[in-house]
């Protein structure tokens, strides 16, 4: 028991990523309402966002912005930077899913337009008369 | 110009059109279709060009912006990227033909951004098939399906509720993709797939953590490619989506996820990995495969809505490719890279007929098919041979990877893929004849819907040239397939195969 919570103390913040995605996860499988499914979808995107970055971080870590002089004397430490690659990453993935957002709220938009609600099973009810 | 980078000019005309389609389509509706065909012409010269340099010199890489890799982006041609690029501009090209005549009758106004979002989701499939880095799939991946979103949801009745379904499993697949590229950087710190593919079996004893990676990849992919029990999101998508865009969607969609499925198995991870690490895997895929078949094909026969049916047998299909590369012999895999190339032509020709067939008869229940052979002889005689060829009858292309995949199942002894295998060609027999029963005989009480049979007319050339064209392509595949397996499909599977 003991040892399982040590486990979760000392990575926390990856439990925090999967208790966000199952939240998120819920949310899309389990929600009748289209809008609480986009913002279900919006938390498990949040979730792997926030994995890459805690992947990313070093304790004592500064900033990769590097003095040309200081890197051509002593070369540079690894240690005291922190990997820009997974940041970078991840704005692009913000992007993508800013977009997604973007092209689904546009489609919401049009499904309210065309049924009048944007509860899944009055426009399955709808669809059937 | 040289041969180095003529893939980057069948990569970027697209996507380029597509800018200068919306920008200067507003000047007038008369350069849409131009510019439409122009780029499309200019990515298929590419391709065949950087196909047949494949072949004769062999595979060869791009680095984009000179950034050397394993830091920067690479593109792979190889053997099976040429194939899958020639496939691509090919289909698109053919189906953009057809597109351009029911897309003038549906979306009159909206034809430039249809056709916008059409472009760039052939430029999103052209890198797909090119990409050599693992992050930079995830954003085409996103990029053909945000155009597909855009596509489906142009189309009538329920379609924005079909799409907006869509884009919820879909970014399940996709998140759950990244999340495995994630877990990959973690462990090895490198996007590069030739990088990956070098530290991966370096990695002993995170079997677990990789496992987890690999796990994800897959079912991110298998959502994406609406391999069974993943694919609720596929029937009514396809099915409300318009003609026009249905025509490209349907044969290049699945097919070219397949593809990214190869691209894991085996430029980032190895067959070692997968077949011998990890054995039972193997055999609970190809089971699920074969469950996925029999099912798929079962829904197909409960159809009366020849898209609905047509959308049912492409879910069959998948579990075809997906068992096929997971039975781990040469056989299967051939069989399996050779049936993306036949299905996407196969599911192009009979899409083809059906875009056609709506365009004249105003919808694809099986009650308006009556007697539509003689109304329109050579659509249904491109249907009849597309049919066959999904049925499996020689000389057509459908034949002969069924054929592979068949040897590949008894060589595995996997009995329950091999009996699914024939259960789904008996079931495709019932179902296509069913049609042609249909349409061979005249409707017993003409004139029963509103500009019944009687008016109905030879579909117009736009639409007609290309079906005929990709109906003569199945018989020409089908006859080449000795050539093709030789010189290009032998050259993709994996070393030691």
């Amino acid at each position: 028991m003991e040892t399982l919570l040590d486990e979760i103390v000392a990575k926390y913040n990856y439990w925090i990523y999967v208790v966000l995605m199952m939240i998120g996860f819920y949310a899309m499988i389990g929600k009748s309402n289209l809008v609480k499914k986009l913002i279900g979808m919006n938390i498990f995107q949040t979730a792997i966002i926030l994995m890459f970055i805690s992947a990313g971080v070093k304790k004592g870590g500064g900033i990769p912005i590097l003095d040309k002089q200081a890197v051509l004397e002593r070369g540079v430490e690894a240690a005291s930077i922190v990997n820009p690659l997974p940041h970078v990453l991840m704005l692009t993935a913000i992007v993508v899913a800013v977009s997604v957002t973007g092209v689904a709220l546009a489609i919401l938009q049009r499904i309210h337009g065309q049924f009048g609600t944007l509860e899944e099973d009055e426009i399955l009810e709808k669809i059937e008369r | 110009m040289s041969f180095l980078n003529l893939h980057m000019y069948g990569l970027t005309a697209p996507l380029v059109g597509a800018m200068l389609l919306y920008a200067a389509g507003r000047l007038g509706s008369r350069i849409t279709l131009p510019i439409v065909f122009g780029s499309l012409s200019i990515s298929l010269a590419a391709s065949v060009l950087v196909f047949a340099e494949v072949l004769h010199v062999g595979p060869f890489s791009y680095t984009v912006g000179n950034w050397e890799p394993p830091y920067g982006i690479e593109l792979v041609v190889d053997h099976l990227g040429a194939l899958m690029i020639l496939l691509i501009s090919s289909v698109s090209l053919a189906a953009a033909l057809s597109s351009s005549r029911s897309v003038a009758a549906d979306l009159h106004e909206r034809r430039r951004p249809f056709f916008t979002l059409y472009l760039i989701l052939i430029a999103g499939l052209y890198g797909l098939a090119l990409t050599g880095d693992a992050f930079n799939l995830y954003v085409l991946l996103e990029i053909t399906s945000i155009t597909t979103y855009g596509l489906i949801a142009l189309g009538r009745g329920r379609a924005a509720l079909s799409s907006f379904n869509y884009i919820v499993m879909g970014s399940i697949g996709a998140c759950f993709y990244l999340l495995g590229i994630g877990y990959l950087y973690i462990l090895t710190g490198t996007l590069n797939m030739a990088d990956l593919h070098r530290i991966i079996p370096l990695l002993d004893g995170r079997g677990a953590a990789l496992a987890t990676a690999f796990a994800f990849l897959m079912v991110g992919l298998w959502i994406k490619m609406a391999f069974f029990p993943l694919h609720v999101w596929l029937p009514n998508a396809y099915t409300d989506m318009p003609d026009g865009a249905a025509v490209l969607i349907a044969p290049l969609m699945t097919k070219v996820t397949i593809f990214l499925m190869i691209r894991v198995m085996f430029s980032i991870f190895s067959p070692v990995y997968e077949f011998i690490q990890h054995m039972g895997v193997q055999q609970t895929i190809v089971g699920v495969a074969a469950v996925g078949i029999v099912c798929a094909s079962a829904m197909a026969l409960g159809q009366r809505d020849l898209r609905r049916m047509l959308a049912y047998i492409i879910i069959a299909e998948v579990g075809y490719m997906v068992g096929g590369l997971w039975l781990a012999n040469a056989k299967g895999m051939t069989g399996a890279i050779l049936h993306i190339v036949n299905d996407a032509l196969m599911t192009l020709c009979l899409f083809l007929a059906a875009a056609a067939i709506a365009h004249r008869c105003g919808g694809m229940e099986f009650d308006r098919l009556q007697g539509l052979t003689r109304r329109m002889p050579l659509t249904m005689a491109a249907f009849i041979v597309g049919a066959l060829s999904m049925i499996g009858v020689p000389p057509t292309c459908g034949f002969f990877s069924k054929w592979y995949l068949l040897l590949g199942g008894i060589e595995a002894g996997q009995w329950l893929y091999v009996g699914a295998l024939i259960f789904s060609s008996l079931v495709n027999a019932v179902l296509f004849f069913r049609i042609i029963e249909i349409a061979f005989f005249p409707a017993a009480a003409a004139g029963d819907h509103g500009g019944g049979p009687q008016t109905v007319r030879e579909a117009p050339q736009a639409m007609l040239q290309p079906l005929l064209v990709s109906a003569a392509a199945l018989i020409g595949v089908g006859l080449a397939t000795g050539p093709i397996v030789e010189r290009v499909v032998r050259f993709a599977l994996p070393v030691g195969f």
